[in-house]
Order: C-alpha cells, then sequence, then structure tokens
C-alpha cells in the first residue's frame, strides 16, 4: 500500500485506464448504464475503499491535469461556432426549453422542499443543482446553504443526467438532437454536455450552448426566489 | 510543436482573461463561462480562427470527460454530509433531474418541430 502512495502519476493512469475500460464496456454491451464516466468513477471509489489507498492523494495526483478543466471548457465556444448557422434558426426553440427546464427545476425544489419540510439550508443546497458546479456552489453559499451538500448534488445530478439519457430520450420520445442538447444541458450542466458530444456535434454545441444560459439565468433568477 | 504552443497558448490567454474576469467582477458567473462566451465573441468577429485553435482544443475536449472524475470521486468525502438527509436529497435529485430534462427536452422539440416545419428544414 505504502509503495503505491509514491507513485505520482498513479491516480492519472489509473483514471484513464477505467475510463477506457468504461468506453470499452459502453461499446461491448451497448447499454445508457454502461456510462464511461460513471464506471470510471464507480471502480475508483471502490478500488480505493477496497485497497484503502487515500482519496486526498488521489486527489492530490489528479491536480497535475485538474487544472485544465477551466481552458477545456472554454473549448466548448469552437463546436458552438461552428453550428451557429443551425443554432440561429432554432434559437427560439432553445430559449423556450432552457427557461421552461431553469423554471421547473427552482420551483419543483422549492415546492418539495416545503412538502417534505426539509429545512431552509437544504433547501438552498439543492436548488442550484442543475448548473455547473462553480456557479451553484457560489449561489448555495449566498442563501445559507451548505456547498458540500450542493457540490454532491451538481456531481450525482451531471452523471445522473448521462447514464438517464437515452431511456428518457426514448421515455418522453425526445428525438430531436437540438430538443437533446437543450434537455442534457438545462438538466445537466457540463458533465451532460459530454454526453451530449456522444450524441453529435451539434447536440454537444446546443448543450454547452444550455448549460452557458441556464446558468446565467439561475443566477438572475436565485434573488428574486430567496425573496420568496 | 510551434503550433501546438501558440494554440495552447490562446486557450490559456481566454482561460486567464477569463479567471481575471471571475476576480474583478462580483457575480457567481465561474472563469469558464466568461472564457467560453468571449472565446464564441471572438470567434464570431474573426479575432480569432478556428484553424487556429483546433488542434489543442480538440484534444481538450477529447479529455474533457476524464477531467470531471476526480471531483466526481471526492464524492466519497460528502458521504458523512449527505448521510443524515440520504433519502429526501436522493428523491430530490432522482425527480428533479428527469423532471428538468423532460420539461426543457419536450417543450423545445415542440417548437423545433415547428421551425423546421417553416420551409427550410436543416
Amino acid at each position: 500500500m505504502e509503495i503505491l502512495r509514491e507513485f505520482t502519476l498513479l491516480p492519472l493512469i489509473a483514471t484513464i485506464a477505467t475510463y477506457q475500460f468504461g468506453l470499452f464496456l459502453q461499446k461491448k454491451t451497448k447499454s445508457p448504464l454502461c456510462n464511461p464516466l460513471l464506471i470510471s468513477i464507480a471502480l475508483l471509489i471502490g478500488l480505493m475503499l477496497l485497497t484503502g489507498y487515500p482519496n486526498a492523494d488521489y486527489q492530490a495526483g489528479m491536480k497535475t491535469i485538474s487544472w485544465l478543466i477551466t481552458p477545456a471548457t472554454i473549448c466548448l465556444a469552437v463546436p458552438l461556432y461552428q453550428q451557429v448557422q443551425i443554432l440561429k434558426k432554432h434559437w427560439k426553440a432553445m430559449l423556450a426549453g432552457i427557461v421552461a427546464g431553469t423554471f421547473a427545476s427552482l420551483s419543483f425544489i422549492l415546492v418539495m422542499c416545503q412538502l417534505l419540510g426539509v429545512g431552509d439550508v437544504l433547501t438552498f443546497s439543492l436548488l442550484p443543482k442543475s448548473i455547473t458546479t462553480a456557479m451553484g456552489t457560489a449561489l448555495s453559499e449566498q442563501t445559507g446553504g451548505d456547498p458540500a451538500i450542493t457540490t454532491a448534488a451538481i456531481a450525482i445530478t451531471g452523471i445522473l443526467g448521462c447514464v438517464l439519457c437515452t431511456p428518457l430520450c426514448k421515455l418522453f420520445r425526445i428525438t430531436h438532437p437540438v430538443a437533446q442538447g437543450v434537455a442534457l444541458g438545462t438538466a445537466a450542466h457540463v458533465l451532460g454536455t459530454t454526453k451530449a458530444r456522444e450524441l453529435s456535434d451539434l447536440t454537444g454545441a446546443v448543450s454547452s450552448l444550455s448549460l452557458t444560459v441556464a446558468g446565467i439565468l439561475t443566477a438572475i433568477l436565485y434573488p428574486i426566489i430567496t425573496i420568496l | 510543436m510551434a503550433l501546438y504552443l501558440k494554440q495552447s497558448a490562446i486557450i490559456f490567454g481566454f482561460s486567464l482573461l477569463g479567471e481575471a474576469l471571475n476576480r474583478l467582477i462580483p457575480l457567481p458567473i465561474p472563469a469558464a463561462v466568461y472564457g467560453l462566451v468571449l472565446l464564441f465573441v471572438a470567434l464570431c468577429l474573426k479575432l480569432v480562427k478556428v484553424e487556429q485553435i483546433d488542434k489543442v482544443s480538440s484534444f481538450l475536449l477529447t479529455i474533457l470527460p476524464i477531467l470531471f472524475v476526480s471531483p466526481a470521486v471526492n464524492l466519497l468525502e460528502s458521504w458523512e454530509i449527505l448521510a443524515p438527509q440520504v433519502l429526501s436529497i436522493s428523491l430530490l435529485v432522482v425527480s428533479s433531474t428527469i423532471l428538468v430534462f423532460a420539461i426543457a427536452g419536450m417543450i423545445s422539440q415542440l417548437f423545433c418541430r415547428k421551425e423546421d416545419g417553416n420551409g427550410n428544414p436543416s
């Protein structure tokens, strides 16, 4: 065990290896539950619990690449630009879907939290769960939520969006690539966008636009909702 | 080699610009969102051409999903915080994710169909 902790590149290699294994399983089984992200996360958590390899060491090892998250997310502007003609044509459809989805998200959580009587801290921690982590935790913190719960809820929402995408699209007959992109980006932020990019370039572009607009819209609506 | 360095410099430059705006403007908007919007605007205004960033940006987009593995593995740490309310949290997270997915998708599809119907389908 101790010797494993000496290898600083081990976390990175384990992450890539488990992700590749997930991609392989996805190809073999063609099951939507075999999402490479989910498989990689589950395997890594399992391995760490099994071997007692500390999460702190894993996180420290991943710092070597995790700083790339911001520049890599920014690159979503490229497919967005390349699809701009189709996006222009469907701007009403995208805007309508994003606005409806964001309103649904905020009001559903508000109402359900009242009904379940879970208290203000949990309510404000869960409200920004459909938007990207940096934004969600900031909003949660400002209003007295617990940013740790928000971070977890946002991550679980993102993974759920990726895993449930195919069955949900079938169930609700969402077949249009633009609509699929809006659903993934609005409901499951940047993680949903990685799934959308698997589907098609257009779906990925719509999803990255949706996550941006839904995030900004949530930030605008947030102060209004917290007064209520 | 020089090509990759130049492309990286442009992308990291927008990243830095995003970080700067994030620090300067007191809004909860992350550096990545500022950077994404700025790069998109720069592409539209032809200040930056796709060919100037295509190689590095497609590499970064390929590895994007892997970058989200470690924050998600960090869920391990939140178990103690989540445990007391795990039932209500899971119920809310699962049901709202499905609801938002369905509403956002179905509403935009409704409009898409109309827009496709009006003359010029894509």
